[in-house]
């Protein structure tokens, strides 16, 4: 299973782009073409299923390599199991059967140790950002340096003014939490998952209720950072607009199994019905627009 | 029918029984954890420091100015019923044993629960609701580490000062009433006092008392934050959970205190 994708290196590295490390938008990569496959897979998935109450999966049968240097999306409507796959690969949750390994190692099975030095090496993009509310946009970003590191406050400074620059926020450095709009706040966060420049780097809907211009600016910055940093992307994500244009590829979940996968491409193309009635915003289709009830007529006439 | 409703309130008594047993397990655990984090934090005193701000100064006014009037009441209250017996010299033992060994730890102890108690539930409840306590996680940093273990520490040190503070506001509130107000004699209100306290069987009974209460009242709030569903519904009935558990394990333990501590006396 694993290495068989059609994944590969897509995206030069962001020098050949973009030379000087400016705004987010000069630095966008060229669109997407196809890709070539790696055997070389950051993150391997398989037969994973997950469940609380065995009667109803969250997650059956799931098989997923995610190659090193890309962007992958798992898209799905609301509740069909992406950011619960996500808390799986960032070892939140534990696998019922099943395994993922990130860097060769299963992480269901690394100690405590094992696993916090495993995600110090990922970095999360938690839906409304998570920031910590009692302290600054600087000392936000700073957090993981002063909790893992012995570096001085100096270089510290420096590293932290280099993050926000990157996300075009280095002027907000002194501000708090409370005073950010939606977007800034994203763009933060973003800033901080990447401050000990991760090999994975995580999104958990980044561009839920964000503004046109903010949602073109995340997308590009997760394009972006990803390639400067050689990093590798998963972004959860329903917003299939912006997505498409950012990503390598995508899984496609429902009812927590991986029901298409394919480029942006292949996905614009598809024609299964349940992929055609998601990547075009269509009301009603295999995803019905009612919640299943009793007939309507039935229902209304119980009041009497 | 009814056998059915007999079956379903034996079971519903059942399930709160279970519920109630898991729940005080998971909080003995809660409470090994902060124990055994606690070094980070005792390694990085500013940590601490920084919460005795919040958790202590900060409940300094509400404790100062209720000592001063719980003293005051003291002083009328005591001044009244001595002066049948004759004994209104004595006002001073009274004020300074009622505060020192039960008023001051007691009150200052359920103060504490409703000013700082809730105040350190409802932030980490709504830490855990935005997600920052899921976010500290997923930067391998432990949040019972760095998070809940030094307001614990600034709950516990903070607790018998407050108490101290309390029970010191509210003799000189008694002095005020009683001395300056009242005209009781001075000499025979301090000097009564003096004689009367006993430096270990009072003072330090009382300061194991408040010691006891803070590792109860943080313990609580502390728990209830971090097990607060994460709604606004979820953290506003943890709040409230923590002032009235808080409440009744401060009365409950004070009883148990003072029957061991004051068992000859």
């Amino acid at each position: 299973m694993h290495g068989d994708h059609d994944l590969g290196a897509r995206h030069a590295p962001l020098a050949a782009n973009c030379g000087e490390y400016r705004s987010p938008l000069q630095c966008l990569p060229s669109s997407a073409t196809d890709i070539t496959v790696s055997s070389d897979n950051l993150v391997e998935i398989s037969g994973l299923n997950f469940w609380y109450d065995k009667r109803r999966p969250i997650l059956s049968g799931i098989d997923m390599a995610i190659p090193r240097g890309k962007v992958v999306s798992m898209m799905g409507i609301s509740g069909s199991g992406k950011t619960t796959l996500l808390r799986l690969i960032g070892g939140a949750l534990k696998p019922r059967t099943g395994e993922v390994r990130v860097a060769g190692k299963v992480i269901h099975k690394l100690d405590r140790e094992g696993l916090y030095q495993m995600r110090r090496r990922m970095g999360m993009l938690f839906q409304f950002g998570a920031l910590f509310t009692d302290l600054s946009v600087f000392d936000n970003v700073a957090f993981q340096m002063r909790e893992h590191t012995d570096l001085p406050e100096a270089m510290i400074r420096d590293m932290v003014l280099m993050k926000l620059h990157a996300v075009g926020l280095r002027g907000a450095q002194g501000l708090m939490p409370s005073e950010l709009s939606g977007g800034m706040a994203r763009r933060v966060a973003l800033a901080r998952a990447i401050a000990l420049d991760p090999m994975l780097i995580m999104y958990d809907e980044p561009f839920a209720g964000l503004d046109p211009i903010s949602l073109g600016v995340i997308g590009n910055i997760i394009r972006r950072l990803n390639d400067a940093l050689g990093a590798t992307s998963i972004v959860v994500t329903h917003d299939v607009q912006e997505s498409l244009k950012i990503v390598d590829y995508v899984y496609y979940l429902s009812d927590g199994k991986i029901v298409a996968k394919g480029t942006p491409q292949e996905m614009q193309a598809s024609t299964d019905p349940l992929v055609h009635q998601f990547i075009h915003g269509e009301p009603d289709g295999p995803v019905p627009f009612q919640y299943p009830a009793a007939q309507y007529r039935d229902d209304l006439m119980l009041g009497g | 029918m009814s056998k059915r409703s007999a079956t379903a309130s034996v079971s519903n008594i059942g399930h709160h029984t279970i519920n109630g047993v898991w729940r005080l397990g998971y909080a003995s655990r809660f409470f090994l954890l902060i124990l055994l984090q606690s070094g980070t934090s005792l390694r990085r005193l500013r940590l601490i420091i920084r919460e005795l701000y919040f958790t202590g100064v900060m409940s300094l006014i509400i404790i100062l100015v209720s000592g001063l009037f719980v003293g005051m009441v003291l002083g009328l209250q005591g001044y009244h019923t001595l002066q049948i017996y004759g004994s209104e010299s004595a006002l001073g033992v009274l004020v300074a044993l009622s505060l020192v060994r039960e008023l001051g730890p007691v009150v200052a102890a359920l103060l504490f629960a409703s000013r700082a108690g809730s105040a350190m539930t409802a932030e980490i409840g709504l830490m855990k609701a935005t997600e920052q306590l899921s976010a500290m996680e997923m930067m391998a940093v432990d949040p019972i580490a760095r998070v809940v273990a030094p307001r614990f520490w600034a709950g516990v040190i903070s607790m018998p000062l407050l108490a101290a503070m309390f029970s010191a506001m509210g003799i000189f509130g008694g002095y005020l009433v009683g001395v300056v107000l009242i005209g009781v004699d001075e000499g025979s209100f301090w000097s009564q006092m003096q004689s009367a306290v006993d430096f270990r069987g009072d003072i330090v009974n009382g300061v194991i008392k408040s010691f006891v209460f803070g590792v109860a009242v943080t313990s609580i709030a502390l728990f209830e934050g971090y097990d607060a569903p994460p709604t606004a519904e979820g953290v506003s009935g943890a709040t409230t959970r923590t002032v009235v558990t808080s409440s009744l394990a401060i009365l409950g333990l004070d009883f148990i205190l003072t029957a061991f501590m004051f068992q000859g006396v």
